[in-house]
């Protein structure tokens, strides 16, 4: 197999990968008629920035769910990772004596669950957290498989380090906070960046137990708008600039370039992590 | 004859061995050990409680009869009639197939172009140039699926998408995609390569990079060409990992990707035929709140069915490599 047909079916298979989002940015950025003419191209037939100034002179719906967006995504890292690792910890320490029964209570969640039913019954009659920024959160604050990446990593922590401490009188929060934390910075960083992740892409908790739209998330705003059930807004003054044309297939698409825009941007500078964790991930 | 009055007095400690302790004085021991630890897995412990074990009583609603003024603990007890209906529904059968088509399908793609990809990467030269394969291959995986059904949308959509562009400029009839069922495993099958094949050829390539070079090198003085190598190295030593995640991905078939059976398709209903899955035959029951005891049904069929399958492929799988399995 020559390295030119090599390299030439992952050139392709990459640009493959990319091609989509040009898509989108470039039916963000064309007049609405262009759209309708010509259809979806590569590049825009005709350049406008009609769609952002759309959106950006009734911004409310996006910023707010900008805004909810990213107070879920910062808390729930924030929490998830302290409470994650606090758990993984717990249990990776051979001195606990609860260690392997909660082992087998964490893990045993991957094998069964109750289902969607009785999950749903749970959260709106028993929790009652239907339309609460709450259930937004609570239910990611602890995933499994990032728990036991995170305990695979504290058990390879030299115990002998820790007894020094031990002995020299540190409590286990002391060593914790003090050792077990600052030597595991690369773990913490990759579970800190895929929980950010799925809080960011998050739509799932949204379509279940959300009707305010003022809770609307980021994700979950862009489906509903794809739905036809989220109309932009349109005051009269607005749509007389658009003269009744008004941009809905172009603001879509520049709905969901906001949508994906912070993941594209930090996916560009934080890469290296990126592929790091997913490394860790898939051969764990 | 002091010290027997005394041990008699006390009631059971055997002669000849330590002062008992009392409970309070081992429940202080153990908590002095393990306290600390106790409180740390607290918070972790109890959000696992609250969210994976205390909706689990509500697996009872399948075996009921749900009325919503009666409660789920009022309402009549039914025994089987709800399986009874799901069996008797001709939908049953079409999600069931479904579901279980279209998994199998992914497993067979995804593993195929996953390995193509670890066996295309392999032969790259310079880690430069992978890298940058790498990242514009794993970029997909990020993507929320709402975002990957825009995608969708502008490749498919009937007046503007890409596609029927393309068509047109042929002049071929354009489709309407959005109602045309029949094409849609194919379009689910050529999304969810697109979304998982970067970062599934990840553990292949790992165990490819693994292979002891001399192999090659034996192989390629006896003549043996790029091909022959593949064919009678690499994938026979593949074969292992290839096992084990096809046995975990079995264990998972009877388990839908909600995203791309519901948000892709746009919840279309004229699509149903092909992309109606257990996990959104269940969804689409909740809403409704119609037959909720069916749904429940179907739901806790499959958390049982997917239980049993996900046990017995792991315990295959510690055959195999004790590593790799669950548990």
């Amino acid at each position: 197999m020559g390295r030119f047909t090599v390299n030439a079916v992952l050139v392709v298979f990459s640009l493959i990968c990319l091609v989509p989002v040009l898509l989108v940015l470039s039916a963000s950025l064309s007049t609405e008629t262009a759209i309708s003419q010509f259809g979806y191209t590569l590049l825009p037939v005709q350049f406008s920035t009609a769609a952002y100034e759309y959106i950006l002179a009734q911004p409310q719906r996006i910023m707010n769910a900008y805004v909810v967006t990213s107070i879920v995504t910062v808390t729930g890292t924030v929490c998830g990772l302290t409470v994650m690792s606090l758990l993984a910890y717990s249990i990776s320490r051979q001195r606990f004596a609860l260690r392997k029964p909660l082992s087998f209570y964490i893990f045993f969640t991957l094998l069964f669950n109750g289902g969607l039913i009785p999950f749903y019954l749970f959260v709106s009659q028993t929790l009652k957290l239907k339309d609460n920024p709450l259930i937004l959160i609570l239910p990611y604050l602890v995933s499994v498989w990032n728990v036991l990446l995170l305990r695979t990593s504290f058990q390879s922590l030299p115990e002998e380090l820790l007894d020094a401490a031990r002995i020299d009188g540190a409590n286990e929060w002391r060593i914790f906070f003090q050792i077990a934390i600052p030597m595991s910075t690369p773990v913490l960083a990759t579970v800190a960046l895929f929980t950010m992740l799925s809080y960011w892409n998050d739509w799932w908790m949204s379509l279940l137990f959300i009707n305010n739209k003022s809770l609307y998330s980021i994700q979950f705003l862009l489906y509903n708008i794809m739905q036809g059930l989220e109309a932009m807004n349109a005051t009269p003054e607005i749509a007389a600039r658009y003269g009744g044309n008004l941009p809905t297939l172009t603001v879509r698409m520049a709905m969901a370039f906001f949508a994906i825009g912070p993941v594209a941007f930090a996916y560009l500078f934080l890469q290296k992590y990126f592929i790091r964790g997913i490394t860790i991930g898939s051969l764990k | 004859m002091a010290i027997s009055s005394g041990s008699m007095a006390r009631s059971a400690v055997p002669v000849g061995s330590a002062p008992r302790k009392s409970f309070w004085s081992r429940l202080k021991l153990f908590l002095d050990k393990n306290g600390t630890f106790m409180l740390m897995a607290l918070p972790g412990a109890a959000l696992v409680f609250i969210f994976a074990y205390a909706p689990m009583p509500g697996i009872v609603i399948a075996f009921k009869d749900l009325k919503f003024n009666l409660g789920v603990w009022g309402s009549p007890w039914v025994g089987l009639n709800n399986f009874g209906y799901l069996i008797a529904t001709p939908l049953t059968g079409r999600v069931l197939f479904n579901t279980l088509f279209m998994n199998t399908l992914f497993i067979v793609t995804g593993t195929a172009g996953a390995i193509g990809v670890a066996l295309l990467m392999n032969e790259v030269h310079g880690k430069f140039r992978g890298r940058v394969y790498q990242s514009a291959m794993f970029f997909p995986n990020f993507i929320s699926i709402v975002v990957v059904s825009y995608f969708v949308f502008a490749f498919l959509s009937t007046d503007q998408g890409l596609v029927n562009n393309v068509l047109k400029s042929f002049g071929v009839e354009p489709l309407q995609w959005y109602s045309s069922p029949e094409y849609w495993p194919v379009i689910l099958v050529i999304v969810n390569i697109w979304k998982g094949v970067g970062v599934g050829s990840i553990i292949y390539l790992a165990t490819i990079v693994s292979i002891n070079p001399e192999f090659y090198e034996a192989a390629k003085i006896d003549g043996a060409n790029k091909l022959d190598q593949i064919r009678y190295i690499t994938l026979p030593l593949l074969i292992p990992v290839i096992t084990i995640l096809t046995l975990l991905a079995i264990g998972r078939i009877f388990y839908a990707d909600f995203g791309l059976f519901f948000i892709v398709t746009r919840d279309t209903p004229a699509l149903y035929p092909t992309t109606d899955v257990i996990d959104t035959f269940v969804f689409r029951g909740l809403r409704q709140l119609g037959d909720i005891g069916m749904t429940a049904a179907a739901g806790l069929t499959q958390s049982v069915i997917g239980f049993i399958l996900v046990i017995i492929a792991n315990l295959v799988v510690r055959k195999v490599d004790p590593e790799k399995s669950l548990f």
